[in-house]
């Protein structure tokens, strides 16, 4: 068997997959907070329990209505994402004119009470969901074994990743939205719907936190405190990436996957800190983050 | 504004006697607080107002850099915790060491934390300040999980109270109150006096404008590291002298949820308002305590998490805040 400085190659190559995955997962949540942060000027502290609410509709559309994964993968992010339009609708718009940091004690509270509703009902343990047929098994790629899911995933979360990025470069929607982030004002004077874009706008960040939640429910336990840590982690790589450019948001996430995927094959004692040193590298290097415009 | 403007109209010996009385009546109302922060163990239980006192003092701290340099660290658990596990593992090692000392090393230690920190996270302003300053505490989380000294996951049990300056035995718990008391004074004091002393001012002129700050020659960048320091080691006080009363460490202390609820405590009382702080911590302590033995013990964190969006959609001066605007409007 090939080793690669001490470690057999199918142990790295299997850790390496197992961190892009992860990457994918922080590139789709952090690509929605950026989308949200750009409109809407908060940092949506409730991302990691939307992220929990799209697995949890996932299970228990499965448990209790019969959805199968291919239709919860549509409508969960679309229900989620309704939900959080009418959080944006009835909470945040009140206090859309005060201080940005009210938004994220806001969406904090509203985290606390997600998760905690939720641990009163399921319990802190997590519930298995099962992926379909056609995705179970592995595939041998003479290298490495891939999980068939894994490689779903990577290919679903990057198909996600550049719908977000046609929807907003490449349609007039998503003019609008460039447009509603450099000046939402003026944009308004225009003639733009600028409210209705606000609330559109959460409701597809929250649909994209959803998403990934659906993705992630049968690779990892289900439970409802899946989001808040991994939400943590997000918002390192947020920090490092900066939340000016999409496809910075994806490429940060990607790599930073892959660098935690690395430590925990040649130093598994960091491989929960990594990324939170990487920031603390990037602040005294690039304070500005790695593709940000401004500190 | 109005008033200041009549101030300026009116007569000088007018405007000094005025504020005389208004130094005289808040000497007055601290010192009432006082007797009742003295005869407050002969009518409650003490180690439930030491747990008050604590987070009180952990509150004030935090409300420090908010209220008054205008940054929201959402990472404050961090140094409370390090406090902790830094008195708790001296005082559990060295039995010779008396708590005073482990309560200074522990302080220490989270000063030490808090340049390391600020130095990092003042680099970036308002939100991306929260997510690093989060970001960081969390990583001190896990060092917590992983360190030697720590206990891991059982975290530090059984830390030995100990006598004061080598003669004063804190197992009692009413010697133990007064000296939480004592420690809880000098840190609003320290608070008090830093946020009136031209330092403060200066503070308060970056929360409400930072480039105007800057364009009048103040190296802004060092009064939010200082601030953030002294914020840093009073959060520390209050996590060490928690240890010695409760004579343990542990990491629910470094969880983020902690962060969260300093601010809630702040957020709850009065942002910005001395004695905010005080009155947030007194409610959610006793809150928590008061659910606890209730059925909806396990309902805490969605009640925080309910009492949060309230107060962040109408209620953002808080009690002691929406008081004070009573006050001003009825009174004056």
């Amino acid at each position: 068997m090939m080793m690669i400085f001490g470690v057999p190659m199918a142990v790295l190559m299997g850790q390496l997959t197992l961190g892009l995955v992860n990457g994918a997962f922080y590139a789709l949540l952090s690509l929605g907070l950026a989308v949200i942060f750009g409109l809407l000027k908060i940092v949506n502290f409730a991302h990691g329990a939307q992220y929990m609410l799209g697995a949890f509709a996932a299970l228990l559309g499965f448990r209790y209505l019969g959805i199968n994964y291919w239709l919860a993968l549509i409508l969960v992010p679309l229900v989620v994402g309704c939900f959080g339009m009418l959080m944006e609708r009835f909470l945040l718009r009140r206090i859309a004119h005060l201080d940005h940091l009210y938004g994220l004690l806001l969406t904090f509270g509203l985290a606390l009470i997600f998760e905690g509703t939720l641990v009163n009902i399921f319990g802190v343990s997590g519930a298995r969901y099962s992926a379909p047929e056609a995705l179970q098994g592995g595939m041998n790629l003479g290298f490495m074994f891939l999980p068939v899911y894994r490689g779903w995933v990577l290919v679903a979360a990057l198909a996600m990743c550049f719908f977000t990025w046609f929807m907003i470069e490449r349609t007039r929607l998503g003019a609008y939205l460039r447009a509603g982030t450099e000046n939402s004002q003026l944009m308004q004077a225009f003639g733009v719907n600028v409210p209705l874009l606000i609330t559109l706008t959460y409701g597809f960040g929250v649909g994209l936190a959803a998403f990934a939640g659906v993705l992630a429910a049968p690779l990892y336990p289900v439970s409802p405190t899946m989001g808040s840590s991994l939400l943590i982690v997000v918002f390192a790589v947020v920090v490092i990436g900066g939340m000016g450019s999409i496809l910075g948001a994806i490429i940060t996430g990607l790599s930073m996957g892959i660098i935690e995927g690395l430590t925990k094959v040649y130093y598994p004692e960091a491989a929960n800190t990594v990324i939170f040193l990487v920031m603390i590298l990037v602040l005294l290097l690039r304070p500005a983050g790695l593709f940000g415009k401004e500190a | 504004m109005t008033q200041s403007q009549h101030e300026a109209i009116a007569a000088p010996s007018m405007v000094v006697e005025r504020q005389r009385r208004a130094k005289q009546r808040r000497t007055l109302f601290y010192l009432a607080l006082i007797a009742v922060g003295l005869v407050a163990p002969f009518l409650a239980y003490p180690v439930f107002l030491m747990k008050i006192l604590c987070f009180a003092l952990f509150a004030c701290a935090f409300n420090l850099l908010l209220g008054y340099a205008g940054l929201l660290s959402f990472g404050h658990a961090a140094f409370l915790a390090s406090g902790g596990y830094v008195t708790g593992y001296l005082l559990a090692s060295y039995p010779g060491l008396t708590p005073e000392l482990g309560i200074i090393a522990g302080t220490l230690s989270a000063t030490l934390l808090g340049v390391l920190f600020g130095v990092l996270s003042i680099r970036r302003q308002g939100i991306y300040f929260a997510m690093v300053t989060l970001a960081l505490a969390q990583l001190m989380f896990f060092v917590y999980i992983q360190a030697p000294f720590t206990g891991g996951e059982d975290g530090l049990h059984g830390v030995p109270r100990g006598e004061l300056l080598g003669f004063i035995n804190l197992s009692n718990n009413m010697a133990m109150y007064y000296f939480v008391f004592a420690i809880f004074l000098f840190g609003f004091a320290l608070i008090q006096r830093t946020v009136n002393s031209p330092f403060g001012q200066v503070l308060k002129a970056i929360r409400e404008n930072e480039p105007r700050a800057v364009s009048l020659g103040y190296n802004v960048d060092a009064y939010k590291l200082l601030a953030f320091v002294l914020s840093a080691a009073i959060a520390g006080l209050a996590g060490s002298t928690k240890t010695v009363v409760f004579q343990l460490a542990s990491l629910t202390d470094a969880h983020w949820h902690m962060s969260g609820e300093v601010i809630l405590m702040t957020l709850l009382g009065g942002v910005g308002t001395l004695l905010g702080p005080v009155m947030g911590a007194s409610l959610v302590v006793s809150l928590q305590h008061l659910l606890a033995q209730s059925p909806l013990g396990n309902w805490v964190s969605v009640i925080l998490g309910i009492i949060f969006v309230v107060c962040v959609l109408s209620f953002r001066s808080g009690i002691v805040g929406e008081l004070a605007k009573m006050y001003r409007k009825n009174f004056k």
